[in-house]
């Protein structure tokens, strides 16, 4: 039977008449705690951060039409030099349109995959912006604004005017803001483009679009799927790129490959094309978990030398409290709680200092142009870290007390009351 | 009368650092109410043999009755559970918990027993204390009181759980002796008074002489 009220009575009177040592080893755990907490959401939220810049705005399946070289030439169909060793020189891409054949039962096909969040539409264009004699080189993408801005998180690169603008403007463009500052033009004001097969097309600019990449700014803009078709002269089923957003990213494999079989098209998916992202993000986590974990260990350390110390400092009382009947078990327990005790008081105390000091980091301007619309340093406040946090206090605290009061259990206490 | 404590052929051996037989044959009966006093040189086993009888000691060879039960070869655990119900102990020095006040120490046996409510465990604490006239120490930190108040508090803690048997280490070795005087007279007193059974390792020649009986040891033997 084990008396808890006497037991935590007794630790208690320890613990408060011992209250330096005590918040000291309890200060130990809090700083542990707290820089775990605070370098975790910090970092999560870099990490989150620079995800978002590539992961909101890649589709998790990219498809098109590749232009390439057949794979099988027509040489290797002639039965006539089959089995001797054939060169072909100057070979060239074989012909074939930039259409997606079929594009609109596609999307629609593919929108009625229950995996699939979105597959929205795309018209990639080469186009010249048109200043006066200056004619600059440039793309423009036929988009759907209002999906773009829903499923692509488009509005974050919007730095000016919305995708509402450009979805209820006819002949609106979305230019780069790297044009924009080239040509000298302003929301509101009139910009002439020419696809290359000819003609001229003013376009009304409703906002600027600003990706964060500068070589990138300085010649993409953005129009409706109509308007680009128009300028192209093409019919509304001409799509060149379907862009498909999923519900698990984990999917995105598999699918591209059966759309390549099923389509004959080129579909690539997010993993392929961002490898090198993926290792980066899993390094930073690395890193960040390995610190934290050394920060929890060397306050777990200080907790089980404080506690070694109070141990030998106690040897009389132990003795005492095992001659009046308290058996090694509750002299465990008494020292057992008085580390659990440190480990939740200074756990909850950094938990809380964490929770301030990353709130505090959240606060710190952070103005940067590759990130146009984050103003502040991102936190990622993932209570799946606190609760970390908290159970790394008490397991660390458990094994630093384990030791010294597994000791305490075994002292034999004829020998010091011999001893003295 | 009835037999509160009694040793059947207790051996002891010191195993380091040279083999040796601390205790040969140790055979005694404590009856109740019996104020008995142990008497022999510095060395002869005598300590030795009180934290064997007071059950702390488990490595001998041999049986121990407490009440009549069994003793030798019970768990840890049961050991404390009867030293805290059955034995109490007063030491040469004061061993009380200095951090706790005089109140809670002798408080503390029974709290762990918890055969009591806390109230009821309170009210014992101050009648023992009063009994030793010591009840106006009670909310003062044990560090604070003086060497034969100590013993005084050492003694109510002895007493809270109304213990078979009380034993004592040289409990006036370190006391003037206006104190030891007084502490021999509460222990006579309980005694006589509440039929209690003491057992006291002493070297003052005085004490022994006015307990009920001597058990004289030599070299590890009871001496005739």
């Amino acid at each position: 039977m084990t008396n808890w009220n006497v037991i935590l009575n007794i630790s208690k009177t320890h613990l408060l008449t011992k209250i330096k040592q005590t918040s000291i080893a309890a200060l130990g755990v809090t700083f542990g705690i707290g820089s775990y907490i605070t370098l975790v959401c910090f970092m999560t939220g870099l990490n989150a951060m620079l995800d978002d810049l590539i992961l909101n705005q890649t589709p998790h399946i990219h498809v098109y039409n590749e232009i390439e070289p057949s794979k099988r030439q027509p040489i290797s169909l002639y039965d006539g030099v089959n089995g001797s060793f054939n060169v072909v020189r100057s070979i060239k891409p074989k012909l074939s349109q930039k259409k997606i054949h079929n594009a609109l039962p596609i999307i629609s096909y593919l929108e009625d995959n229950s995996d699939v969040r979105a597959a929205l539409p795309q018209v990639k264009t080469q186009i010249f912006y048109i200043a006066g004699s200056i004619e600059i080189g440039g793309n423009l993408t036929g988009i759907d604004p209002l999906s773009e801005a829903k499923f692509f998180n488009m509005g974050d690169y919007i730095v000016e005017g919305s995708a509402e603008d450009l979805s209820t403007t006819d002949n609106g463009i979305l230019l780069g803001i790297g044009i924009a500052k080239k040509m000298s033009l302003k929301v509101g004001d009139r910009v002439q483009v020419s696809p290359i097969n000819g003609g001229i097309f003013p376009l009304k600019i409703v906002g600027f679009y600003q990706s964060g990449i500068a070589d990138l700014d300085a010649i993409q803009s953005f129009t409706n799927v109509k308007t680009v078709q128009r300028i192209l002269g093409e019919a509304n089923n001409y799509i060149t790129d379907i862009n498909v957003k999923l519900h698990d990213i984990e999917l995105a494999v598999p699918l591209a490959k059966k759309i390549e079989q099923q389509f004959k098209l080129t579909a690539v998916d997010i993993k392929t094309a961002n490898a090198q992202f993926e290792t980066g993000t899993t390094i930073r986590n690395l890193i960040t978990y390995a610190v934290s974990i050394t920060l929890l260990i060397v306050a777990g350390f200080g907790i089980y030398n404080i506690l070694n110390m109070l141990i030998y400092e106690k040897m009389n009382d132990i003795a005492i409290l095992k001659a009046t009947g308290f058996s090694g078990r509750d002299v465990q327990l008494i020292f057992m709680s008085q580390a659990m005790i440190i480990g939740f008081v200074g756990g909850l105390l950094g938990l809380l200092i964490g929770y301030g000091l990353a709130s505090l980091i959240s606060t710190i301007p952070f103005q940067t142009e590759a990130l146009p619309t984050v103003e502040t340093y991102p936190i990622n406040m993932n209570p799946l870290f606190f609760i970390i946090g908290f159970s790394f206090a008490m397991i660390s605290t458990f094994l630093a007390g384990y030791l010294p009061s597994k000791k305490a259990k075994k002292i034999d206490p004829v020998r010091i009351i011999r001893g003295q | 009368m009835s037999v509160v404590l009694e040793a059947k052929h207790i051996n002891k051996y010191f195993k380091k650092p040279l083999l040796f037989h601390v205790l040969k044959d140790i055979n005694f009966q404590i009856k109740k109410g019996e104020f008995v006093s142990i008497m022999g040189k510095s060395g002869c086993g005598k300590s030795t043999l009180l934290y064997i009888l007071s059950t702390m000691d488990t490595d001998y060879e041999g049986e121990l009755f407490l009440n009549n039960e069994l003793v030798t070869g019970q768990d840890r655990n049961h050991l404390s559970y009867l030293r805290n119900k059955h034995i109490g102990f007063v030491f040469q020095f004061h061993y009380l918990l200095s951090e706790f006040s005089v109140l809670e120490n002798v408080m503390l046996p029974a709290k762990k027993l918890g055969e009591k409510t806390l109230k009821e465990i309170e009210h014992d604490a101050m009648e023992k204390l009063k009994m030793l006239n010591i009840g106006h120490l009670a909310k003062k930190r044990a560090s604070q009181v003086s060497g034969g108040e100590k013993q005084r508090v050492a003694i109510a803690r002895a007493l809270i759980n109304n213990p078979s048997i009380i034993m004592g280490d040289e409990p006036t070795g370190n006391l003037d002796s206006h104190n030891a005087e007084n502490v021999f007279n509460i222990f006579k007193a309980l005694s006589e008074d509440k039929g209690l059974s003491l057992l006291v390792v002493t070297h003052d020649e005085d004490f022994a002489n006015k307990t009920d009986r001597i058990i004289h040891m030599g070299d590890g033997e009871i001496l005739p």
